[in-house]
């Protein structure tokens, strides 16, 4: 793992030197602004006890934000390469394939940690503006923002996936979308419409990210969640290690 | 016919022990060894059963149209692709059960030289020095070297993308240099560039090698003939020839064909020329004004051209050209390919 440090640095650096990062971070934080100025009206509207964090969650800008950042953050993290060639001379270099699979991730992640950072001030500031220290209990606020790297490392670790499918960042994008989006439905409200079998809602429950979520915004760890995020993310980055392994066998 | 002769019986272990091979191969330690390669995709076979050695300190270019199979055996030698099946030693390391030795050991520029456009010229190397296990202290040093030796020292702040066509070749050979690899791979090094640029390359692969072992491909001939001390050519997956370049050389002088280009009356020339000890075949076409363009092959490769100034001059006739003709590289194909099948 030399060169693991090296290869992240660029994961992160290929970011920033680009357009697309920048577009990224706006993206996050106007959708977050958004749904803070929403947040601000709940809060005026009607009186609380639940932590701040939790509203913000309960809202369908986060998701949106997560479902819709995470292609374009892993996107170019396989395809972007292989289109651009440089994949050929990458792997012709003596760094193993684990190494390279993990970088892009770490990179791809420490990303999307990136552009939720500046959420974390806004709160602050709220709560400098709001006076009300108790809504913005740090210890929740810390849990809520773990729960936002473990759902993160799931969508970067699809998104790695989809993108070492293909040449195309494009269709790398349209597919981890669509995994993604896949994936949060089964567990949006799996109880609501009656149409499923018995055993399925409890399945469903159990990978319901947006349950996941509201717990972690009430502050609470729950073993069985960061266990989910763990396994899943394990099991993308197995795929992703295999697509990047075919080569040598195809 | 040397290179036709070039095959799975002169190979192997024959050669390590230094049998003389007739194929132009220096005797040496050798750095790749391919015994039987072929690569086959889905419906098309790539490289067909070749073979080859190449030694140590030689300069070989892998000469051929497009979809010869170059690149194709050129990515195998760099372990990005594995074979169908034949076995590929780089340094005696297997490509396929090895390939971070042989990795360490190889600079490879791919085809149409990759290079990470957003970063910066010093960044860029610096980068991949790390990536090919240089520490600190040493790839800073090679950094400096690299970037003297391919010119870069002047553009290693500029971002890469800015730059222009011939300097990101540059980059890309510094880049192939950076680790002080044992043998250096060249897809193609001098395609897409203007022929100033494609002068400076060439000047700098060759100067490459007199310290390492080089094997590039291209399409074009004057550039192995400029750059190679040895030369494969690859057609539709094979080994056509392996010849070294003075040998091609002769292949290509078309058995020592002369063209002169004389004012004088047709029926005169037709006369003087045909006596001319030697002469094979004669032929006189009319040209511009009062010239002629005289074509003579003579019998046993003798250099007609003295014979053909002398006579002119004697006769007071303007010599305007004297040349020996050439095969282009699609002839000598036609030619290898005509060989091959008589042979077969």
């Amino acid at each position: 793992m030399r060169a693991f440090p090296t290869l992240v640095r660029r994961e992160l650096g290929m970011q920033f030197n680009s357009l697309t990062g920048y577009v990224v971070i706006a993206g996050v934080l106007l959708l977050t602004g958004f749904s803070l100025v929403d947040l601000v009206e709940r809060i005026r509207q009607m009186p609380h006890e639940a932590p701040v964090t939790e509203l913000f969650y309960q809202t369908a800008y986060f998701w949106l934000v997560v479902l819709l950042v995470s292609p374009v953050i892993t996107m170019r993290s396989f395809a972007g390469e292989k289109s651009g060639g440089t994949y050929e001379a990458l792997m012709t270099t003596p760094v193993g394939d684990w190494e390279v699979v993990l970088a892009k991730f770490a990179g791809a992640w420490l990303f999307f940690v990136l552009t939720w950072l500046p959420v974390a001030g806004v709160l602050l500031v709220m709560r400098q503006v709001t006076g009300e220290a108790a809504l913005f209990e740090p210890r929740v606020v810390a849990v809520t923002f773990a729960g936002i790297g473990l759902v993160g490392s799931l969508f970067m670790s699809l998104g790695c996936f989809a993108s070492a499918l293909t040449r195309s960042e494009i269709v790398a994008a349209m597919v981890s979308f669509l995994f993604g989006i896949g994936l949060w439905m089964l567990g949006y409200r799996p109880d609501s419409s009656g149409l499923l079998p018995a055993w399925a809602a409890p399945v469903l429950e159990h990978i319901s990210m947006t349950r996941h979520m509201e717990d972690f915004a009430r502050g609470l760890v729950v073993g069985r969640h960061v266990v989910f995020y763990g396994t899943a993310t394990w099991l993308f980055l197995f795929l992703t290690q295999r697509v990047v392994e075919s080569r040598r066998w195809k | 016919m040397t290179g036709l002769a070039f095959g799975k019986s002169r190979l192997g272990r024959g050669w390590q022990r230094g049998r003389v091979n007739g194929t132009g191969m220096d005797q040496g330690e050798a750095i790749i060894e391919v015994e039987n390669l072929t690569k086959r995709y889905p419906g098309r076979t790539a490289v067909d059963d070749i073979s080859f050695v190449i030694g140590r300190g030689e300069v070989v270019g892998f000469l051929g149209p497009n979809g010869a199979g170059k690149s194709t055996t050129l990515r195998i030698l760099a372990s990005f692709l594995p074979a169908t099946s034949g076995t590929v030693r780089v340094a005696g390391h297997d490509v396929f059960h090895e390939p971070d030795e042989v990795r360490r050991r190889i600079g490879y520029m791919p085809e149409n030289n990759p290079l990470h456009l957003d970063m910066r010229v010093r960044e860029y190397l610096k980068f991949r020095s790390r990536l090919k296990g240089l520490g600190w202290r040493r790839g800073r040093e090679r950094l400096d070297t690299v970037l003297q030796q391919c010119g870069l020292t002047g553009v290693s702040g500029r971002i890469i993308g800015q730059l222009s066509k011939g300097y990101r070749q540059r980059v890309g050979l510094a880049d192939a240099l950076v680790h002080e690899p044992d043998l250096i791979l060249l897809d193609e090094p001098t395609i897409g560039l203007d022929p100033h640029q494609i002068r400076s390359v060439r000047s700098l692969v060759k100067d490459l090698g007199k310290r390492h072992t080089v094997v590039l491909s291209t399409h074009i001939l004057s550039e192995v003939e400029m750059t190679c001390s040895r030369v494969l050519i690859l057609h539709k997956g094979k080994i056509l020839a392996a010849d070294r370049t003075e040998d091609l050389e002769q292949r290509l002088s078309l058995g020592g064909q002369v063209v002169a280009e004389v004012e004088a009356p047709a029926p005169a020339l037709m006369e003087v020329f045909r006596d001319i000890p030697g002469v094979e075949t004669l032929d006189v076409q009319p040209l511009d004004g009062a010239f002629q363009r005289v074509t003579l092959t003579p019998r046993n490769g003798v250099d007609l051209r003295p014979v053909v100034f002398d006579e002119a001059r004697a006769r007071g006739w303007t010599l305007r050209e004297l040349t020996r003709g050439r095969r282009s590289l699609e002839d000598i194909f036609v030619h290898l390919t005509r060989g091959k099948v008589r042979e077969e």
